[in-house]
């Protein structure tokens, strides 16, 4: 059984994705999806011991061995990958069923369920694959699902929003087709390990070059990467809570790991950063993205916007790490991939609580929220200062790893600007917690109560996963070492 | 070549959304001529039967349920034209070293290419090879495909299904008349054709080994005959025939066919999609694989595409009813 579980993990949601139709009462459907969801979780953390004791783990679809058929190949950064995206989803769907029944009309709710564990499986089936034709069409299937779930958002805008996002990407797969199209021409293959061995006998040909730049500019669409992230703040918030919350957790991580898997895996480090200048692109267009989606987010009124550019800003953060293109960054980009799906997610089910109380997210609304909703305010603080950086939290440990690459550059100038991007999120939390604590309440939210526990709950869990790997850095910082060594070793 | 292009500029030109998508049409007939020509003739058919009818027929009710012309818009979208320009001077800058068309020196015609094309008949006795490519070799791929457009359907129907709209109760036909009832010819010919239409589809399905076809394209041949019925004999006579919640049901089954033949070798120990585990000997049991899983395809398109079309036209009857 051991064997089996690469596929395991993906067909497991993929599987009972369409089962749900057949199952009928709601509730029983969302303990479906729920076990489902767990079930992937415990499977990835199998196989990232697996990898650890084992390494690389191959696994051939259909039995025909790559590259004449598909293959799986996980090796730690995947296993890494899966075990964020598996834990993380299995994490907000305890808290959906609550949020998810107050947001949309009752007869849908199967329906959600069901794109609910399409969109998973196919964020995990882009993270297992060894084969780039196979993790386009994953990324397919992912997208479709999750265009789907931001258009059933009860806001009437969430339609457009998901109109926007299915336009902007569809743009980006079609960008990233061109460029496996051309990869195929030139090679002839398209398994990851065979390409990356072809590859090198092709390396100066122009077409490639093109493909490369095609693959790139596609993935940035993906992952929001400044000046290409304009879909995603209204994507994001006007999503139902828990889509929003999956969402930003987990969807810009998969398409900043096929981006690395592209760069480091297939093209390698030395064709990716110097017949380019993509290593400066990055750190451009990272710090470009830090500071104009802070100060955006400075001036949102809608709290489920600000936190949006904040992950657009905390995007760039991690491509600013990449393009450092030194051990310590990269170490500092996978630490925040682990991280920044723990702060945000625990930030947009707390709002998630929020919006199942207040029915709104607007700043205004917020004021006197600090005594009715004390837990829930509590992980909102306790998530931003995460946002920030604050030592104790996970955000100082990521911080830490981006200062000290920066420096190991000799980039101190750069050091100060992530400085002042820091403080520039500490502005806009501290206008939630103004306005939460600080501001009298108005009348007619009196009535206002805690969130359900159904809600609270997994917000906490996530809360104090926040302090915990922010104090306990053994994990994440032993994983994200041994998948950085792995990276920059295997290329070739 | 010339007439897709002239065709493409008449498409960004007309103002007419009819006539858009009338051009649309016949730019997927073009395109399909085109694939005949280059000798992808499965491909050329799913290109008729999706681009030409299905996507014409679903963008046609959406005009009549918004209206027909594009509203004016006086902006010059000078920055869209810079971009689309660079993206376009980039790819002739890449294809401009490709290796030429159809030499066979090409890398693509000598790694896994001719393997494909050496080995496949050998190991799994399909004489078409792309059925061979697509249901064996690389049979997971073709599985992401159906939950694509599996999931496609149930987005839809996530959005358009809303209680207040949709017309659950069976309504006195004499109410709401066929849309064609003063067409005789159209509904003794339609009659004549959909039986023709519906059996094409079946042999399309089942003939994917030795010749063009699959269970993609019978899914969509299927469909478009049950279209054609609802279009001339209107939709609570189609919805009587087969109701959305089975087309619901059966879009899913038709996935569960595809992942039960793959779980089935799972539980005999093989791999994933590993059809070796069917039968005693490989050849037939990749003859047996292959269909089990063309069949789940042709189940799930088929029904997908009515519950796609259905939920259209569900939400023009209760507009026209509203009004």
């Amino acid at each position: 059984m051991i064997a089996q579980l690469p596929i395991l993990q993906v067909i497991v949601p993929l599987v009972a994705a369409p089962l749900c139709l057949f199952i009928g009462r709601p509730k029983l459907v969302w303990l479906f999806t729920l076990v489902s969801s767990f079930m992937a979780f415990i499977i990835s953390v199998v196989l990232l011991q697996q990898v650890m004791t084992n390494g690389t783990i191959i696994y051939s679809l259909g039995g025909w061995s790559a590259p004449i058929g598909i293959e799986y190949r996980i090796d730690y950064l995947n296993a890494y990958l899966s075990l964020i995206i598996s834990a993380t989803s299995s994490i907000i769907l305890l808290a959906a069923h609550t949020s998810i029944t107050a947001e949309i009309e009752e007869s849908k709710l199967t329906l959600f369920y069901v794109l609910f564990l399409i969109c998973l499986a196919g964020m995990l089936g882009i993270v297992a694959s060894g084969d780039v034709f196979n993790v386009f069409v994953f990324l397919e299937i992912s997208a479709l699902a999750s265009y789907s779930l931001i258009a059933l958002g009860s806001d009437r805008r969430a339609l457009t929003a998901a109109l926007r996002y299915l336009l902007v990407g569809t743009v980006g797969a079609t960008f990233i087709l061109i460029g496996i199209g051309l990869m195929y021409i030139t090679t002839g293959t398209l398994n990851m390990h065979d390409l990356s061995l072809q590859l090198v006998n092709v390396a100066d040909s122009r077409t490639l070059v093109t493909a490369f730049s095609f693959f790139t500019v596609g993935v940035c669409l993906k992952l929001a990467l400044f000046p290409l992230h304009w879909w995603l703040p209204n994507a994001y918030s006007f999503a139902p809570s828990v889509v929003g919350a999956l969402l930003a957790a987990t969807a810009t991580k998969v398409a900043i790991y096929i981006l690395l898997r592209f760069i480091f895996t297939i093209f390698g480090v030395e064709f990716s950063f110097s017949i380019l200048p993509l290593q400066y692109i990055l750190v451009a267009l990272g710090l470009a993205g830090i500071f104009v989606a802070s100060i955006t987010a400075i001036y949102q009124q809608d709290v489920k916007q600000l936190f949006a550019y904040s992950s657009v800003a905390q995007v760039a953060y991690m491509m600013l790490a990449l393009g450092l293109n030194n051990t310590s960054g990269l170490v500092a980009t996978l630490l925040h991939l682990f991280n920044h799906a723990l702060m945000k997610g625990a930030l947009f089910l707390a709002l998630a609580g929020v919006m199942y109380r207040v029915g709104s997210v607007q700043l205004e609304h917020f004021s006197g929220l600090g005594q009715r909703m004390p837990w829930t305010m509590a992980a909102i603080v306790i998530g931003g200062l995460s946002l920030v950086g604050l030592p104790l939290t996970v955000g100082f440990i990521s911080k830490w790893y981006l200062l000290r690459a920066t420096l190991e550059n000799g980039w101190w100038p750069m050091a100060v600007l992530i400085l002042i991007g820091s403080l520039l999120s500490i502005v806009y939390v501290w206008r939630i917690v103004e306005a939460a604590y600080f501001t009298p309440s108005v009348e007619s939210s009196s009535n206002i109560k805690e969130a359900p526990l159904s809600i609270l709950l997994p917000t906490w869990l996530l809360v104090l996963a926040n302090l915990y790997f922010g104090t306990d850095t053994n994990f994440t910082v032993t994983i994200s070492n041994l998948t950085a060594q792995y990276l920059l070793g295997a290329s070739p | 070549m010339c007439f897709l292009l002239l065709t493409a500029f008449a498409i960004t030109r007309a103002h007419d959304l009819l006539a858009t998508v009338m051009l649309l049409s016949i730019y997927s007939l073009l395109c399909a001529s085109f694939f005949v020509v280059m000798d992808a003739v499965d491909v050329a058919f799913t290109e008729a039967a999706v681009g030409a009818v299905v996507s014409t027929l679903l963008l046609l009710s959406t005009l009549s349920l918004t209206g027909r012309f594009e509203k004016p818009q006086r902006e010059k979208p000078l920055f869209g034209l810079i971009i689309v320009l660079t993206t376009g001077a980039l790819l002739i800058y890449g294809t401009l070293q490709m290796p030429p068309f159809g030499s066979a020196a090409a890398p693509i015609h000598q790694h896994v290419g001719s393997y494909y094309i050496n080995q496949s008949y050998a190991e799994t006795g399909i004489v078409n090879l792309v059925t061979s490519v697509l249901a064996s070799y690389r049979g997971y791929d073709t599985f992401g495909e159906l939950v694509v457009i599996f999931t496609a359907g149930v987005g839809v129907l996530a959005l358009l299904s809303s209680q207040k709209s949709y017309p659950i109760a069976p309504i006195d036909k004499t109410i709401l008349p066929a849309p064609m009832k003063q067409h005789h010819i159209l509904r003794v010919v339609s009659k004549m054709l959909i039986p023709l239409i519906l059996l094409f589809a079946l042999y399309v399905q089942f003939h994917g080994h030795t010749g063009p076809g699959g269970g993609f394209q019978a899914g969509v041949i299927f469909a478009s005959a049950i279209v054609l019925y609802t279009m001339i004999f209107g939709l609570q006579a189609a919805l009587d025939v087969i109701s959305v919640a089975w087309l619901k049901l059966f879009s899913a089954f038709g996935v569960l066919i595809y992942s039960s033949v793959g779980l089935l070798s799972l539980l005999s120990g093989e791999n994933f999609l590993d059809y070796s585990v069917l039968a005693q000997a490989p050849i037939e049991a990749q003859h047996l694989g292959t269909l089990a899983v063309e069949m789940g395809i042709g189940i799930t398109v088929a029904s997908t595409i009515m519950l796609i079309f259905f939920s259209f036209s569900g939400q023009m009857h209760s507009i026209g009813e509203a009004q």
